[in-house]
């Protein structure tokens, strides 16, 4: 049994209560999900949902089916974890005393991070990049002191020709 | 020309042709039922007692007509009272609109009286839900309704319309039902391969569900099993859908299914079941029931394939057009081994199970009824161990003649359901019932009666909640805990007090004059068979266990 995470990316019709009938058809089957990532596409009338979750065979088998029977989705379908690019974007407000500034800026430059609040007491950083890459630089970030943080989920896209419609 | 949104309702109802609604009103649905009232002409309804017999008339009728049932009720407790009809329409796929009132927009989210969210308390127990926000919008919202509710495997659909958009008025154009049919699309190579295993089979069974009565599709499955010589097992939704009488029918099979039916499962070497979804009470032990066979698994819902039993092939397809399909590639091949030892099953003393009758029993009740109806009349039945001695005992000839719930197991079911069938067959209607189930919603007699229905109610009284305490008998030492309910009620005088006919049944000497009697009577009457209340359904196979552990004699 594997349980790897996957990745799931849907175009949905932009209706109310859309996320709900998701969000709540993935509870009552018992499908755990690590994140989602919802917004609306170029096409208004179109949101796209990226959502991971931890899987055998039978999980994501059942989860494209039952998903795909939902009126409002257009179209569900698991990614190719080789033939796609997956970002997450993070927001991070970190306790920077005095002196230890240079560190962590010198560190988000590693990271391609960006600053994009400045105060006396905190900085806040955003970074977007890989859920691995995102939580690296979380871990490196924590014994400064991280205030509060937010990240957004996955969202990811094909590569190239590879196009959900 | 402009109308309300109420009668826009109406008007589209009209147009998918419905032809009854089944319903109750209430403040936020007076405008639809002002309209519906005015349109009686063309558009009829029957008011029930409580809103879930009104959603059990609706399913009933679906179930009995293979038309969608509509019901339609009030915003809050209206609403509510629903959910188990729903749900149980849900569970068995069975076409159906809800359609009910809410309060208006503006006292929306504000705990107004009598406001529930309806479409999210019945997002998980519908195909699909609206909440009516624009009356421009609302007439394809019920042509859309409709055309999911019917379309792909049949479901249940809600409609919420606020106060607000039933008293708004905008121009109706008129339109006509979704006539587009469901295209099965099936590649050449998959059905070789089903082809392919069915040809290199020396055991198959059929297994057939609940899809081949709503795709009516029982032509074509009795000529697969002629073709293939293969035995027919069902599932209990499947059941009226081979006639009694047919040779390669085996009955049902699963839990307190045949004998013979479960255990020529359990000899095949493939099992090829349609319009089926391997429900727990239906397969018991897992491992088990899939070890030593293959499964090709024929539905019209894709999300059934692998979901309770990995298939070793599918086809995704409306039954019937997949079933032509095999049907018309298939050449005739003779399995006399397989056929013998089916025979030698079905023969097998244990494998005709009557019930002691050294008093009434339910089986005698039972075939005494079947002498007094037609092929075609419609039984319908509650929830418990009657509805076993029906599905065992009861010689069904034709599709849509049992009404059950089979998914949800909703006692109180039988009387709505009852209700919708006589209105929708529009001839006498059999229920079938227990005393704890009747009760549930025995006052849905008085509808039976205002509209002077001929259902024949059979009260099978055992003065207990006989398949829990069975339950209770063989696996909690005898402890009846809560199934024991020293009811006083008289049947009898309770149908003279909402003015239908009783009669009771004490022994089986008054049995046949009884029935003689009360099918001739006009109207709904109830027969009242006392039973004896440590009468088993039998065989059973404990629950998560196989065909090696049945239990056969009480």
């Amino acid at each position: 049994m594997t349980n790897n995470l996957s990745i799931l990316s849907l175009l949905v019709r932009n209706e109310p209560a859309v996320l709900t009938r998701i969000s709540s058809l993935i509870a009552r089957r018992g499908f755990n999900i690590d994140s989602l990532a919802v917004g609306e596409t170029h096409d208004r009338s179109i949101s796209r949902m990226t959502i991971t979750f931890r899987g055998d065979e039978y999980v994501k088998d059942q989860i494209v089916k039952q998903i795909s029977k939902l009126h409002d989705v257009i179209k569900a379908e698991l990614m190719d974890v080789t033939e796609m690019v997956a970002r997450e974007l993070l927001l991070v407000k970190v306790e920077a005393k005095n002196g230890q500034r240079g560190e962590i800026v010198q560190a988000a430059q590693v990271f391609g991070a960006n600053i994009i609040e400045l105060s006396q007491e905190s900085l806040t950083l955003e970074m977007s990049g890989e859920v691995s890459k995102v939580t690296e630089f979380i871990e490196f970030l924590k014994p400064y002191g991280i205030a509060e943080l937010c990240r957004t989920g996955t969202t990811a896209l094909g590569k190239g020709q590879y196009i959900l419609n | 020309m402009k109308i309300s949104g109420a009668q826009i309702v109406i008007e589209t109802l009209i147009e998918q042709g419905v032809e009854m609604v089944f319903g109750y009103p209430g403040g936020a649905v007076i405008d639809i039922f002002d309209a519906l009232d005015r349109s009686r002409d063309r558009l009829n309804y029957t008011v029930s007692c409580h809103e879930q017999g009104a959603a059990h008339a609706a399913d009933g009728y679906a179930r009995s007509t293979g038309k969608t049932g509509v019901v339609m009720a009030t915003s809050g407790p209206g609403a509510t009272n629903l959910v188990t009809g729903i749900a149980t329409a849900y569970l068995d796929s069975t076409p159906l609109v809800a359609i009910t009132g809410n309060v208006a927009q503006s006292l929306m989210g504000k705990d107004s009286f009598q406001e529930v969210d309806i479409r999210g308390i019945t997002m998980p127990i519908t195909k699909h839900n609206y909440l009516v926000q624009d009356i421009n919008k609302l007439a394809d919202i019920i042509r859309e309704a409709f055309a999911i509710a019917n379309s792909g495997r049949p479901g249940p659909v809600l409609i919420d319309i606020p106060k607000d958009i039933q008293v708004g008025e905008c121009e109706f154009i008129p339109g006509k039902p979704n006539g587009s049919k469901y295209k099965t699309r099936v590649k050449e190579e998959e059905l070789e391969r089903a082809m392919k295993l069915i040809n290199e089979a020396e055991r198959p069974i059929i297994y057939a569900g609940g899809g081949i009565v709503s795709s009516d599709a029982t032509e074509e499955l009795l000529q697969f099993a002629d073709l293939i010589d293969a035995p027919i097992g069902s599932s209990m939704m499947g059941l009226s859908a081979v006639p009694h009488d047919h040779p390669k029918r085996l009955g049902m099979t699963g839990m307190h299914g045949k004998l013979a039916a479960s255990k020529a499962m359990s000899m095949s070497d493939l099992v090829v079941a349609i319009g089926t979804r391997f429900s727990d009470r239906a397969t018991g032990n897992k491992k088990e029931f899939t070890k030593g066979r293959k499964f090709l698994h024929i539905d019209i819902d894709p999300a059934e394939i692998g979901k309770n039993i990995p298939a070793y092939v599918s086809l995704v397809g409306d039954v019937k057009q997949v079933l032509t399909m095999l049907n018309d590639k298939l050449e005739k091949t003779m399995r006399v081994e397989w056929h013998n030892e089916i025979e030698e099953v079905k023969e097998h003393p244990d494998s005709r199970l009557e019930m002691d009758d050294s008093r009434l029993n339910p089986q005698m009740v039972i075939e005494a009824v079947r002498e007094f109806t037609g092929d075609d009349e419609v039984v319908a039945t509650d929830v418990g161990q009657h509805q076993m001695w029906v599905s065992q005992y009861y010689k069904f000839s034709k599709p849509r003649t049992l009404l059950t719930s089979g998914g949800l197991g909703t006692m109180g079911f039988g009387m709505g359901a009852a209700i919708g069938a006589a209105i929708g067959s529009k001839k006498r209607t059999v229920l079938f019932t227990g005393d704890g189930s009747f009760h549930m919603n025995m006052n849905e007699l008085a509808t039976a009666v205002s509209n002077q229905l001929p259902i024949v109610i059979i009260i099978m009284n055992n003065n207990a909640l006989g398949m829990v305490r069975q339950w209770q008998t063989l696996f909690f030492d005898k402890r009846y805990a809560g199934t024991t309910l020293n009811r006083r009620t008289d049947f009898v005088k309770f149908a003279e007090a909402l003015g239908a006919t009783g009669y009771r049944v004490e022994d089986k000497d008054n049995l046949n004059d009884t029935l003689e009697k009360a099918f001739q009577t006009e109207g709904p009457v109830i027969v009242e068979a006392l039973i004896f209340n440590d009468e088993k359904v039998l065989p059973m196979i404990p629950p998560g266990r196989s065909i090696k552990d049945v239990i056969i004699k009480g």
